[in-house]
């Protein structure tokens, strides 16, 4: 009984965030209902037991990315208006024909089959024990996608800074040259 | 247990934790005005009630009965939202923390904190990020120059030292095997062998100072306090809040430092440990307590120590020291602390 109140609280607020999110005129009040989006979702975590993937979810979505967004958009200032033309032809009967098909195609889906297996109402594996549990898997069974991840991500870094490198040197050498 | 004492439990926790922060914040306050008033050669607050203990409470109503003023500009949602948001996530964190052995009561065992969380260092880092979103939302929906400032000093700093906070409790982690406080503290219960020294985790002494810094960063406390300089930008980002929302700013100021410094305690310091000299029955509960409080507010009169003797840093000063000092140390010292955990548990690669 609990879990559908908090489920129904937390849906239409996650819910409520995504429309605001895409409907809001002002950039803060989007990145706002995203938050509460994500903030919502990591209720939903933690009522499936994930509580750290919930942890995660609030330290990184939340607490990392969104407050760069926000810092990008009052760098950027949002008082400027925003370009709101749609470019796309169609733009909108594409979005109410592709939307309803995602929405029926993930309620077939749910009919049809649980990765998880059917809810239950009870938790199957140790609810207190996640972090365990994951690191079991993570640096056991999945170690090489795990180990592949991180070099994707150390190779991300490192094209950033080379980018931001390469983009520099021309301009040190010439300067370095004329001191000469 | 029933679902309804479990929720009992939580409840009356939940309001015990709160109640006990809100009490505690009138005496930090009255703590730090003192401390810094010895530190400057002056008397400071003597007036209200003795050695000016009341002085908070008279400054604490005056806030309530004030007028909250809004200024025209302001984008009203967001300008209401802001301390709240400042106030919630200081409340959340210090329900994890174990503020004292666990005791029975007939023969139910109560742990002397609002949970035990098993992700409790993620719980602990997730919430402290959220905290920004209070100084970045105040600042931006205030409409106003200054404010808009501080919201930007304050979002790049908080982001930097949070990586470098995060860092530092690696190898704390490393060390314990748990992110659960509760199994943190009981780890560090005993001493070193045959010595009279008590087993706590200051030996991770690089970690220790690295969270203690980016703690004092996160607080956006002097020397790290750009975000409400106010030689520079008046008050930051609440320079146009007045009355009881400026209160609720303040409040979650002096929270957050307690916060801080109740969980370097609980990490590195020993948590509630300390000796019971074998007392027996109230006080093997009761001293517990004593020590964490006694060690906290040592590393209170740190913070005030800090603020009272050092000079504001650059802002160019805070980024490096941030980016190229504390992260680069905190990987070296990751890096350290793995290889010697490593061969600590498995001995060494060619034996």
């Amino acid at each position: 009984m609990v879990e559908v109140i908090v489920f129904a609280i937390f849906a239409l607020a996650a819910l409520g965030g995504a429309l605001v999110m895409v409907s809001a005129r002002n950039p803060v009040y989007s990145a706002m209902g995203l938050l509460l989006t994500m903030f919502s979702m990591a209720v939903f975590y933690v009522m499936n037991g994930a509580h750290f993937v919930a942890a995660v979810q609030v330290l990184i979505y939340a607490g990392a990315v969104m407050t760069l967004f926000l810092f990008v958009i009052m760098l950027i200032g949002v008082d400027r208006t925003v370009d709101t033309d749609e470019k796309i032809p169609l733009q909108r009967p594409m979005v109410v024909v592709l939307g309803t098909g995602l929405v029926f195609l993930v309620i077939a889906a749910a009919w049809d089959s649980w990765i998880t297996g059917r809810a239950s109402g009870v938790c199957t594996v140790d609810c207190t024990g996640t972090i365990e549990a994951i690191s079991e898997e993570l640096f056991g069974a999945w170690l090489l996608p795990f180990e592949a991840t991180i070099l994707l991500l150390t190779i991300a870094a490192v094209g950033t800074v080379a980018l931001a490198q390469f983009a520099l040197k021309p301009r040190l050498v010439e300067s370095g040259g004329e001191e000469e | 247990m029933t679902g309804w004492e479990i929720f009992l439990t939580a409840a009356i926790k939940t309001v015990a934790a709160f109640a006990f922060l809100l009490t505690l914040t009138i005496i930090l306050v009255w703590f730090e005005r003192k401390t810094v008033a010895d530190l400057q050669n002056r008397i400071g607050p003597n007036r209200a009630g003795p050695w000016g203990l009341l002085q908070t409470v008279a400054d604490g109503a005056k806030l309530l009965f004030k007028e909250s003023v809004t200024p025209r500009k302001v984008e009203f949602g967001l300008y209401i939202a802001a301390p709240v948001a400042a106030l919630v996530p200081a409340l959340l964190i210090f329900l994890v923390v174990p503020i004292g052995r666990p005791f029975h009561i007939g023969d139910r065992l109560i742990d002397l904190s609002g949970t035990d969380l098993n992700i409790g260092l993620l719980y602990i880092l997730a919430l402290s990020s959220l905290a920004v979103y209070a100084v970045v939302l105040a600042g931006w929906s205030s409409g106003s120059k200054y404010p808009l400032l501080g919201a930007v000093r304050a979002s790049a700093q908080m982001i930097s030292y949070e990586a470098a906070m995060g860092l530092a409790l690696v190898p704390l982690i490393l060390f314990t095997g748990t992110t659960s406080l509760k199994q943190i503290v009981e780890i560090q219960g005993g001493s070193f062998g045959d010595t009279f020294l008590p087993a706590w985790n200051v030996v991770l002494i690089p970690s220790f100072l690295i969270f203690f810094i980016a703690g004092i960063a996160e607080t956006n406390r002097a020397p790290f306090d750009l975000v409400e300089a106010e030689s520079e930008i008046v008050g930051g980002y609440h320079t146009e809040y007045s009355g009881f929302r400026f209160a609720m700013f303040f409040l979650a100021e002096y929270i957050n430092i307690f916060n801080i410094a109740a969980i370097t305690v609980t990490l590195f310091l020993g948590g509630w440990h300390g000796p019971t000299f074998g007392l027996g029955a109230p006080f093997d509960w009761v001293l517990p307590i004593f020590w964490f409080l006694a060690k906290s507010m040592a590393l209170v009169f740190v913070f005030v120590w800090v603020r009272a003797t050092l000079p504001r840093m650059r802002y160019d000063q805070l980024m490096s020291f941030g980016w190229k000092r504390l992260i680069p140390v905190s990987l070296l010292w990751i890096a350290l602390s793995t290889l010697a955990i490593g061969v600590r548990r498995m001995g060494l690669p060619w034996t």
